[in-house]
């Protein structure tokens, strides 16, 4: 079945679903205006995020065009159910920020 | 755009008309809550500490009690004290004289005799100033006289992508209108702190907001808890949030995009008209309470997973964008902004929406939290009791 997602800035690798989401769905959004598509590889719950590029170990995840966490597992291939389960929080340089 | 609010001697503008009987401490609580079942029109706080607190806590306990007091919503305060306690009646009374001039009398349990001829004197304090509020009239104000309180608790996915862009776009039009709007919980702007911080009308609001940030983490580290074992919520993670930066980039929307021109200290009142920031926990009670004590007369609460928060002195409008939660839950949650999610309305029209409610319940309609009367009261504390 085809479902939609939101993409909230062009540089994001992650999108939201706005539906359940089960595998081999095909996940809708718009990047700059163009259509774009991606499998779903697994089954995921509706407003959850799904990856729209291969990620490794690491890899900063981009949502709102910002940095928000770090890929834990070693790879989640385009399609993933990206979550608390393979993303990790980063710690903060404030010292930097200010 | 006006509202039907009552003028305090004090300048400020309420949108309700209630007699406050409040405790100085846990020991005259339930003497208040007495006293205020026994008055039609009266409602009380509950206080469950107020001695026996470090300097700190003192000082946040008179800082929010006080704010009670002062808060525009209330005719005038009975305050209720035992005697001993640490926060003492003359103090409290001390506080509040600084903050307002409206009515206020003060019993103290251990003077009085006890508790029956201290709800005799207090009952009858707080019948007579049920009948002076009655005869305030109710005048039309502009929305310069608003101070919108933004919170947001249980928190999932569809917060940061509706319900909190939606509040956005209310505070931008409130302080537009030259009124003020105060966005709280720093726990949920670490992550986002940078982009917050770009928001700062100066250098020195900048470094406060990074401060906050890093003195809340420092603060957690110091009783061996890192702030992000402890969020995301359970609840928020099956809602969709990951991880904290997640959670806050998705908050921070809520207070919208105007210059902000002041970060107050947890519970204290604004020298400033605008865009305004709270240093308060997470938590989003020990939040809401916290911004009632700094003055403000509304509050608009998001929330995803649904909640029921309300708040006895300021109404509580619950908003979310979870169009399944809205209807999973309508006898809690007065307005859905999950429309945006589906494409119906974009976010500036749903704001524009969302004003208009705020503004019924400014005139005087009852939100959903205030129709059962709901009465949450939560303060943040420094550390352990003495």
């Amino acid at each position: 079945m085809s479902k939609n997602a939101i993409m909230l800035r062009p540089i994001d690798n992650v999108v939201t679903v706005v539906a359940d989401v089960v595998k081999g769905d095909t996940i809708t959004y718009l990047k700059d205006g163009e259509q774009c598509t991606v499998t779903a590889l697994e089954d995921m719950p509706a407003f959850h995020k799904i990856a729209v590029a291969d990620l490794k170990k690491g890899d900063h995840i981009i949502k709102y065009g910002q940095i928000i966490g770090g890929l834990s597992v070693d790879e989640a291939k385009k399609g993933t159910w990206i979550s608390h389960r393979n993303i990790i929080s980063l710690p903060r340089n404030y010292e930097d920020e200010l | 755009m006006n509202f039907y609010g009552y003028k305090r001697p004090d300048g400020r503008v309420g949108i309700r008309n209630k007699v406050l009987i409040l405790p100085t401490c846990v020991c005259s609580a339930e003497t208040c809550r007495k006293v205020a079942s026994q008055v039609e029109g009266a409602i009380y706080v509950n206080n469950d500490a107020g001695c026996s607190e470090v300097e700190q806590n003192l000082k946040i306990c008179y800082d929010m009690y006080s704010g009670f007091a002062a808060n525009p919503n209330i005719y005038g305060t009975v305050l209720i004290g035992l005697g001993c306690e640490g926060c003492t009646p003359e103090n409290m009374k001390n506080e509040i004289l600084k903050k307002t001039n409206k009515p206020l009398e003060v019993f103290v349990i251990q003077e009085e005799g006890g508790t029956t001829n201290t709800i005799n004197k207090a009952v009858h304090a707080a019948r007579k100033m049920v009948q002076e509020a009655s005869l305030v009239p109710r005048e039309e104000f502009p929305v310069s006289e608003l101070f919108l309180g933004i919170e947001c608790g249980g928190s999932d996915a569809t917060s940061g992508l509706a319900a909190n862009p939606v509040v956005g776009k209310v505070s931008d039009m409130i302080v537009d209108m030259g009124g003020s709007a105060v966005m709280s919980e720093t726990t949920e702007f670490i992550g986002a702190e940078h982009v917050l911080a770009k928001r700062a009308a100066t250098p020195e609001i900048k470094k406060q907001i990074i401060g906050i940030c890093k003195a809340l983490e420092e603060h957690l580290a110091n009783v061996n808890q890192n702030l992000r074992t402890g969020q995301p919520t359970p609840g928020n993670k099956e809602g969709g949030i990951s991880t904290i930066e997640e959670k806050s980039l998705g908050c921070i929307y809520k207070g919208g995009s105007r210059p902000i021109v002041e970060v107050l200290d947890y519970a204290q009142m604004p020298t400033k008209k605008g865009a305004l920031i709270m240093d308060t926990p997470g938590f989003d009670v020990a939040s809401v309470t916290a911004m009632v004590a700094g003055g403000c007369q509304v509050i608009i609460f998001t929330t995803g997973r649904g909640t029921p928060t309300g708040n006895i002195i300021a109404p509580v409008i619950k908003v979310t964008g979870n169009n399944k939660t809205y209807e999973r839950m309508t006898d809690n949650i007065d307005f859905n902004a999950g429309v945006v999610i589906d494409g119906k309305m974009t976010i500036d029209e749903c704001g524009e929406k969302l004003f208009e409610e705020m503004m019924e319940v400014c005139r005087g309609k009852v939100t959903k939290a205030e129709a059962y009367g709901f009465n949450e009261c939560s303060m943040q504390r420094i550390c352990k009791f003495i």
